[in-house]
Parts: C-alpha cells; sequence; structure tokens
C-alpha cells in the first residue's frame, strides 16, 4: 500500500541537512548513507549519493527523473547472475 | 460498422460491451461513457444514430487515453524505470514479476513456460 499522502514523503531528516550543507558548500562529494528508504526529493538532483546496499554502498547519481523513487531503489541487495549452465 | 477511436470497429453488441473492444476502455469506463453521452449502454452498436456516434467518439478522442497513444505511454512509463536502472526497471529488464511476489514458485506470467533443468530434484525426492 503507498505511503498517505497526509504525511508527505519519508525523508531522512540528517541526509536532508547533509544535502543542504553541501549545496552551502558548493560540494559536490558523495554522501555516504544508510536511509535506503529516503524518498528522493527535488533538492538532491545532482547530488551523488553512496547508498548501502547491506554490504557496499553503491554510487547513485540522482538526475531528475529518479524523483519520487527512494534511494534504496537504485542499490540493489541481491546478485543473482542466473543458474549455472549445465555440469 | 462504426468506427471510434481509430481502427476499433465493434458491432453487433450492447455499446457498452462494444466500447470494450478499444484498448484501454473496460466495463466501468464504458458504464461511463454512456452515461456521459446520455446514450442507454444496452443499445446495440448498430442501431445507434450517426449522431450518438459522433458524440461517442467525441468523448473517447477528448477525454480517454486509448489505443496506440495509451501503448506509447505506458511504454514510456517503463523504459524510464529501466532508464535511471531503479529495482522496478530491472524487474522488467530481466522479465520477472515487479511487484515483489514470490519467484521460488509460480510467477508463471512473467517467466513464461516453465524451464526443466536436468538432475535437479523434484520436491517429492527431497523427502
Amino acid at each position: 500500500m503507498a505511503r498517505s499522502t497526509k504525511k508527505g514523503p519519508f525523508v531522512d531528516e540528517k541526509l536532508y541537512r547533509k544535502v543542504q550543507r553541501a549545496e552551502q558548500t558548493g560540494s559536490r562529494e558523495p554522501i555516504k548513507t544508510w536511509a535506503r528508504a529516503c524518498t528522493i526529493v527535488p533538492e538532491f538532483i545532482g547530488h551523488t549519493f553512496m547508498v548501502h546496499n547491506g554490504k557496499v554502498f553503491n554510487r547513485v547519481f540522482v538526475t531528475e527523473d529518479m524523483v519520487g523513487h527512494r534511494l534504496g531503489e537504485f542499490s540493489p541487495t541481491r546478485t543473482f547472475r542466473g543458474h549455472a549452465r549445465g555440469r | 460498422m462504426p468506427r471510434i477511436a481509430g481502427v476499433d470497429v465493434p458491432d453487433n453488441k450492447p455499446i457498452t460491451v462494444a466500447l470494450r473492444y478499444i484498448h484501454g476502455i473496460g466495463a466501468t469506463t464504458a458504464a461511463g461513457i454512456c452515461k456521459t453521452a446520455d446514450i442507454d449502454g444496452q443499445t446495440r452498436a448498430r442501431d445507434l444514430s450517426e449522431e450518438q456516434l459522433s458524440k461517442i467518439a467525441g468523448i473517447v478522442d477528448s477525454d480517454y487515453v486509448v489505443e496506440g497513444e495509451l501503448r506509447r505511454r505506458v511504454r514510456q512509463n517503463i523504459q524510464r524505470l529501466g532508464q535511471i536502472q531503479c529495482y522496478r526497471g530491472l524487474r522488467h529488464r530481466r522479465g520477472l514479476p515487479v511487484h515483489g511476489q514470490r519467484t521460488k514458485t509460480n510467477a508463471r506470467t512473467r517467466k513464461g513456460p516453465r524451464k526443466t533443468v536436468a538432475g535437479k530434484r523434484s520436491v517429492k525426492e527431497m523427502r
């Protein structure tokens, strides 16, 4: 079920502050984060995030199209390369 | 045979049913169209007057996205998901279910016919 609009999008407070700080200092450094559930808001466009997938941090460069999705959607948690072909 | 929204030519059926031959129009939408056009949904398509038909065609053209345009939009939406490399996009590309369904069993609609693997033990044998 989708999230209630009454609540607005879920944005991780701390991450949001970090983005704002990066915006002020003009820093384009990737921001390391575990906040996979955080919705991507327009302020994030153009920033790079390192999104944890439980093991490593995946680099995610946020573009306009990604707004409304969540950071975790861009950092896959499973590795499946297909089944072994024969033996 | 009447022509509504391009190539579609349903006939000989009540219009609420006939309209559903158009891609993008289902039972609810069809009933809605009849209501807006103020036409009894049970009238056969061939019994409709020219005027009524053009009225229906007008409503479909202006208020609904159907056929080619609809197909194009759906395709574009899926393409977008693929381009931004998000989870849903990957699932579409892989041809696996997108909405978090199980894939250990079932999911045949997305995965297609079973591909039996030789030498793989069946559930029965494992007991």
